[in-house]
This record gives C-alpha cells, structure tokens and sequence, in this order.
C-alpha cells in the first residue's frame, strides 16, 4: 500500500518500538501531525505536546536518560528547530540517544530563505552526532533507520533528521530495512585483549586505586559489572556528576562524586592515587580541575567507546577501546585467570584508612540556623522520605550540587541532569519526560527558581496529561549559583543576579490549576515534603531558604584539586 | 610539525563542512585542503594539511575519524609516501634575456609552459612541496603576475603498505588501533 511520507515516519518509528515522542507542531510538519491524529494510537504512538520545543527535546532527554530508551522529539522548520538546538547541544555534551526531527521547508523552496526556513543541518552540524536532510522520499525509512542506529550505538549522540514538506506529502509503498550495514560507522565494543591484561596487572600492582566512573557506564549499562570490579579489587570508587548512581552511594566503598563540588576526601582520595583507573568519564575540566596539577603521581587507565576521549586532556597509560560493560567483564575475567595462576590480591588496607580519616576530617556539612530553611537540609529530607528512591531530576545551580551531593543515588538512571552543557530549563521539562516513561516510579525536580522560570510554562504540559511530576523549587531569590561566585571571586559585588522580584510560586501553579505548598520555616520542611510527595498527581512545593548559602568545597575554576576551599 | 592526511569519506551532500566544520570548532588549522572522487562509486578522497605537535595530530586523526561519514584517516607523514602537488604561475616574460632565464628554468625544474603571450607565459609544474617553493622563490625574482596552487595529494609508498599490514596481522597493540575503524 503506498503512503504519504509522514505514515512512513510513523510506521518507522513503530518498526524502531517508538511508545512516546515529544513535540510541538507548525507548517511544515503539519502532514505529520495529521498522519498522527489518525493513525498514532494504532501504532502505539503517544505524542506529548509541551509549550515550548527546547522542553520538547529535554523531555525527550530526560526520558532516555531515565529508560536508556532513544528518545524522540519533533518540532517545526525554522524557528521550531532553532527554538530545539539548545536541547540538540544538551543530548550531544551528555552523550544522550536521541533522534530529532525538524520540517523544512519543502525541497524545491531551500535556499530561497523561504518562510520558516533556517539551515538546521548547517546550524546543527557541530552540536550532534550526525544529521541528515532528505531529499527523496525513497531516502526516508533508511534514513530513519540509520539514525537510530547511529543515535543509540557507539557513543550515543543526537542525530537530526531534516523533513522538507514535500517529503511527507509525496507517496511511496513502505519497507523499512531489516539490517544495517555502514562502512563508514563500526563502533568497536570488545576491548583489546592485551590492553585488557596490562590494565589489570597494574591495577594488582597499584597501592592507592581510585576508581572513577562517568556517564559512559550508565549508557553502557555497566552498574553490576563495575561494582563486582571494586569489590574483587577492593578499589575506592568516585563518580562524576554523570556518573552518579553507576555505583551505590551507600557502598563502603564509594568515594561520592569528584571535582570542582566533589568530597574533600574524594578530591584528596584522587590527588593522591597512585593508578586512576577511568570507566566511561572523560576528564573534564570541572572534574579534573588544573590539569597538570590533576592526580599528579598517578598513571591512568581510560576505559571509553571514543577513541577521541582518550588522552585528549591527560596522557593516558593504559588506552583500552570499548563499551564500558564488556570490557569491565574483561577485566574481572582477566583478574580470576591471574588469581588462578597465583597473583595476589591486596586489601590496601593503608589506603582505605587514609581516605575515611580525611572523610572524618571534612564531611559534607551545614550549619542549621534556627528557622531557616538551608537548602541542604531540604535535600536532606528529600532522600530520607524517599528512601533515596526516587527519580530525581535536577536544574542547574547550587540546588543541583546539594542534590549531588547529598541524595545519594544507589541505581542508575535515577538522576537526571544537564551535565555537559549545564543548561538551565532543564530539570523540569526533563522530569517530565521520565515521569513518562517510568508511570511507576516517583519524580522529583528538583530546580532553582532561576532555572524553574526558564520552564515554567510547562506547568501546563502536566496539567494537560496529568503527569505526576513533583516539582521542588528552592527558592533563594538568587541566580544563586553566579552569586556564589561573585561572592567569592569577584568581592560581593552581585551583578544581576537578585531575582527576588519573581512570581508568587503558588499563585503561577494555580493559575495552571496544579496544586502547590510552600514551606518558609525548617520546622515545616518535613511535613510539607511528606504531604506533597504523598499526593497523587502533579504538585509544585516551595522551598524558601536561606538566600546566600555556599556549596562546599568548592575548586575555583583553574585551580588544582587539591586547592579547594572547605567553607 | 606540517602533516598531510588523507581522508576517505562517503560522497554525501555536507561532507566538506562537517570535516572543515570540525577543524574550525575545535581551532585546528586547515592549511591546504583536496577534494576528489576514487575509483569507488560514491567515495571521495580529501587530502588536507595541517600542522600541530603529536597531540593536536592525534586528536585530529581521532576527531575526523569519529565523523559517521568518514571511512578511513591516514596521517600520511607518519609513514614513507609520495606527496605531490601542482602550481600554474603567470610570470613575466618579455622577449628576449627575460624570456630566455625563464625557458631554462621550465627546463631545469621540468615544468611546461601552457601558454604563451606576448610578455608573459603561463607555466604549469608538478612536483612535492619543496620543489614548487624553490621554482616560485627563484621566478619572484623575474616576477610572477598570478598564482595558483592545488596543495598536495598524496599516496603511500607500496612497500610501507605491505610492512603496516603485517603490523595489523599480527595483533600487536598499538596506538596504531586507536585510529582506526574495525
Ligand atoms: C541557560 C543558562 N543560562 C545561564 C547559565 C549560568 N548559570 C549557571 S547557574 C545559574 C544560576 C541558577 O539560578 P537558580 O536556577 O535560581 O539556581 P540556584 O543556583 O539559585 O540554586 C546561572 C545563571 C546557565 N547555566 N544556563
Ligand atoms: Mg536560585
């Protein structure tokens, strides 16, 4: 039977086991969305439509971020698609599965800066993975097809599928591929045998071990496997801020996060290895502070499925390519082959010493100050009456170094945040896409009121499909974490960012009809946050705490790791 | 240092901006740049080049390889290759001594005169980079009116690439996989 290009779309995202996509209609994808009216039930397609495109492609992240699902979004040409490059940069920094569609203008308009026409292939070209503009209709499902293979294998990206109109509207019999075959594209998965070895005879070798997982774990799905490694190895494990919830934070042996808000006895822990062994992470700059400074008497394992990551900000020793879970499995495969010929594992018990004395010498800490409400203290409860289960999804600011600091994920896919390009609008929209994707599950966003107006408007998303996202808004009247900074580094002079002149929280939820609470003592933060969070459906709670708190430690940008200010 | 690569790419619509693109946001330099088609149907072959210590060649290798649509990155200076490219001058050529210094030039350097006009002759040369630097440096003294040059193209020489097979079909480890698409 033939069909319209945009029931192919459909059809292929149903070949690809699509459930849900995010987006926001205009012209040039109004065939699509009048293919969806008729047949998106019968393919098993809900389509959610958001208020703004940028939340389009966050609940799109925050869905594949929440599920390891390749999360889907569409928008209009022109200024749909440049409304959407935001989120495109998002899913490309955080490595996320993505695979977005924009109209264009039809085929024979391109060039002619036609109504609503914009390059979003040119202007998208160095923020995702690959993009694609089709220009014949028989390019279409294949087309699809390789974008979701390229989008969801190897190092996950965004890829971005330009539509012009004519390509929905003109007719063609569907087929879409079964297998896909790309000389250009051949993730390796399997990590070098030899490379494998060397890593492990030097982490058997090692005194002082850190063990240090990023995001790429997560996306490879590499939990059970690395917790095994630190366990045989008795290796102390840090994770970065992408990282979180890769290994439990209630484990003995995890070290919390690293970096610019790391631990002090996790910064120290790092400083002072004598091996890094990196699992998916690659060395950022908030992570490693100054570089030549950055665990100087260490040698590096770089464990990672882009060739390009490794030794692009420290020579690495030992390079091993591959997908994070296979080749931990290596290792712990290779360790009981050398234990079988009579090596030795040590319990490093010096080590494990010395790091829980510098964690005893400066804990995560904050002053309680009468009634007032600290915004750890918030986050604090948050995990004890969630039992540090929820899905927590976060802004960007000083809320969201508290929430890593201190919920504590012990499962991945539970934290949910714009890491790489710490986009603020995030934490919303992303939660919505998790409550989405996970109906069983509780989600928390947990946002700064800066970044909360950013989002707001999609106060009427949840109101519309009722989804039962609490948002936590921890209210400082601040841009709070560029006020830190102008505190500390530029003498309190705080330039534009006093946002006390804000909405009233309660009354912008009720102008949605989504119910809210606030809380504006400590006393009353507990029972607030019970109430709230034991109400079904979608709520809003304010936080209003104290307006000038600081997250410690903290590394000032440039500085060494082991330069960190305490308090 | 001064390197040439040599990229296979897939002959898709966008494919000279995604690799220029990414020299250009990453601030890597593109000093001359070829495109053409291969033997193979729908493979062109861009021979580029760049210069930068071991570190910058490296992430360059790494990065262009990375691109979805780029078959194969060879750093052609790494191993022994041949590397040519061509120049056309217009040079200055008045009847007579100046015309004769300039004839025995084309001879010496094996150029070819293309064509030839009352004052002035147009020269076409092939050859690697320092032959053309020489053969532009000693006709700026007579004066050259107009220039154009193709940048290099490059190939390996045979035998490096049986001795870089033999590398591969014996396993060893080497940064060598790291550069590579399996
Ligand atoms: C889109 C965007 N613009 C600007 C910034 C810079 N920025 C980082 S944190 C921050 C302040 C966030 O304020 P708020 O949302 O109230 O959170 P708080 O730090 O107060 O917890 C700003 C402006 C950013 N990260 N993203
Ligand atoms: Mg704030």
């Amino acid at each position: 039977m033939k069909m319209r290009g945009a029931r192919i779309l459909l059809e292929a995202l149903r070949c690809e086991g699509v459930n849900h996509i995010f987006g926001y209609p205009g012209g040039a994808v109004l065939h699509i969305y009048d293919e969806m009216i008729k047949h998106a039930e019968s393919l098993g397609i809900k389509h959610y439509l958001v208020r703004h495109e940028q939340a389009a492609l966050f609940g799109a992240a925050g869905y594949t971020q929440a599920t390891g699902k390749t999360g889907v979004a569409l928008v209009t040409s022109g200024p749909g698609g440049t409304n959407a490059v935001t989120g495109v940069a998002n899913a490309f920094m955080d490595s996320l599965p993505m695979v977005v569609f924009t109209g264009q203008v039809p085929t024979n308009l391109i060039g002619n800066d036609a109504f609503q026409e914009a390059d979003l292939t040119g202007i998208t070209r160095s923020c995702v993975k690959h993009n694609y503009l089709v220009k014949k209709v028989e390019d279409l499902a294949p087309t699809i097809k390789e974008a979701f293979y390229v989008a969801s294998t190897g190092r996950p990206g965004p890829v971005l599928v330009d539509l012009p109109k004519d390509m929905t509207a003109q007719e063609l019999e569907f087929s879409y591929p079964e297998t896909i075959e790309m000389r250009s594209y051949k993730p390796q998965t399997q990590g070098n045998p030899k490379a494998v070895r060397r890593a492990v005879e030097a982490m058997l070798e090692a005194e002082r071990p850190v063990l240090y997982i990023g995001g790429g774990a997560i996306h490879g799905g590499a939990h059970d496997e690395v917790r095994r490694l630190a366990e045989r190895l008795n290796l102390p494990t840090t994770c970065t801020l992408m990282g979180l919830g890769a290994f439990p934070a209630s484990h003995p042996l995890s070290l919390g996060m690293l970096g610019m808000h790391g631990g002090y006895w996790t910064n120290m822990a790092v400083n002072n290895c004598d091996l890094l062994i990196s699992i998916g992470a690659r060395f950022d700059d908030r992570v490693t502070g100054k570089l030549t400074e950055f665990a100087k008497g260490a040698r590096f394992i770089h464990v990672d499925i882009d060739p390009s990551c490794i030794s692009k900000n420290v020579p690495c020793d030992f390079p091993i390519i591959g997908d994070s879970k296979v080749v931990v499995q290596q290792m712990l495969d290779e360790v009981e082959q050398m234990v079988g010929h009579g090596a030795n594992i040590t319990p490093r018990q010096g080590w494990h010493d010395q790091i829980a004395a510098w964690r005893e010498q400066h804990p995560f800490w904050f002053k309680e100050d009468g009634d007032i409400i600290k915004p750890q203290y918030v986050i604090h409860e948050l995990h004890r009456l969630t039992g540090g289960k929820a899905v927590v999804s976060a802004d960007v600011g000083q809320h969201q170094m508290w929430t890593a600091q201190l919920y504590g994920f012990d499962h991945p896919r539970n934290w949910l945040n714009s890491g790489g390009l710490g986009a603020m609008g995030y934490g919303f929209p992303a939660a919505i896409g998790a409550a989405v994707a996970r109906p069983n599950d509780l989600v928390v966003a947990v946002v700064g009121d800066g970044g909360f107006q950013m989002s707001c408007n999609e106060l009427a998303t949840i109101k519309q499909y009722n989804i039962p996202v609490k948002i936590l808004v921890i209210n400082n009247g601040y841009l709070g974490m560029v006020r830190q900074w102008q505190e500390q580094f530029y003498e309190h002079r705080y330039s534009h960012s006093n946002i006390e002149v804000a909405p009233d929280f309660l009354k912008l939820a009720g102008a949605y009809d989504v119910p809210a609470m606030r809380a504006t003592k400590a006393s009353e933060v507990t029972a607030v946050l019970e109430k709230a969070l034991n109400t079904p459906g979608p709520m809003l709670i304010e936080m209003q705490v104290a307006r000038e708190e600081n997250v410690f430690p903290i590394v000032p940008a440039g500085a060494a790791l082991k330069d960190m200010i305490l308090a | 240092m001064k390197h040439t690569i040599s990229l296979l790419v897939e002959n898709e619509y966008g494919m000279l901006s995604r690799v220029s693109g990414l020299f250009s946001a990453r601030g890597y330099q593109i000093d001359t740049l070829n495109v053409a088609p291969t033997l193979e149907e729908g493979v062109s072959r861009m021979t580029l080049t760049t210069h930068g210590n071991d570190h910058i060649i490296e992430q360059i290798l790494r990065q262009t390889l990375k691109l979805v649509k780029v078959i194969q990155v060879t750093d052609m200076t790494a191993n022994p290759h041949v590397e040519r490219e061509m120049v056309m001058l217009t040079v200055s050529a008045r009847r007579g001594e100046e015309r004769q210094e300039v004839l025995s030039l084309v001879k010496i350097f094996r150029a070819r005169v293309v064509d030839v006009s009352e004052d002035a002759l147009i020269l076409e040369l092939t050859g690697n980079g320092e032959k053309v630097e020489a053969f532009i440096n000693l006709l700026r003294t007579i004066g050259i009116q107009d220039m154009v040059r193709t940048g290099p193209v490059a190939m390996t020489r045979v035998a490096a690439v049986r001795a870089l097979q033999q590398i591969e079909d014996e396993e060893e480890f080497s940064e060598l996989t790291l550069n590579e698409k399996v």
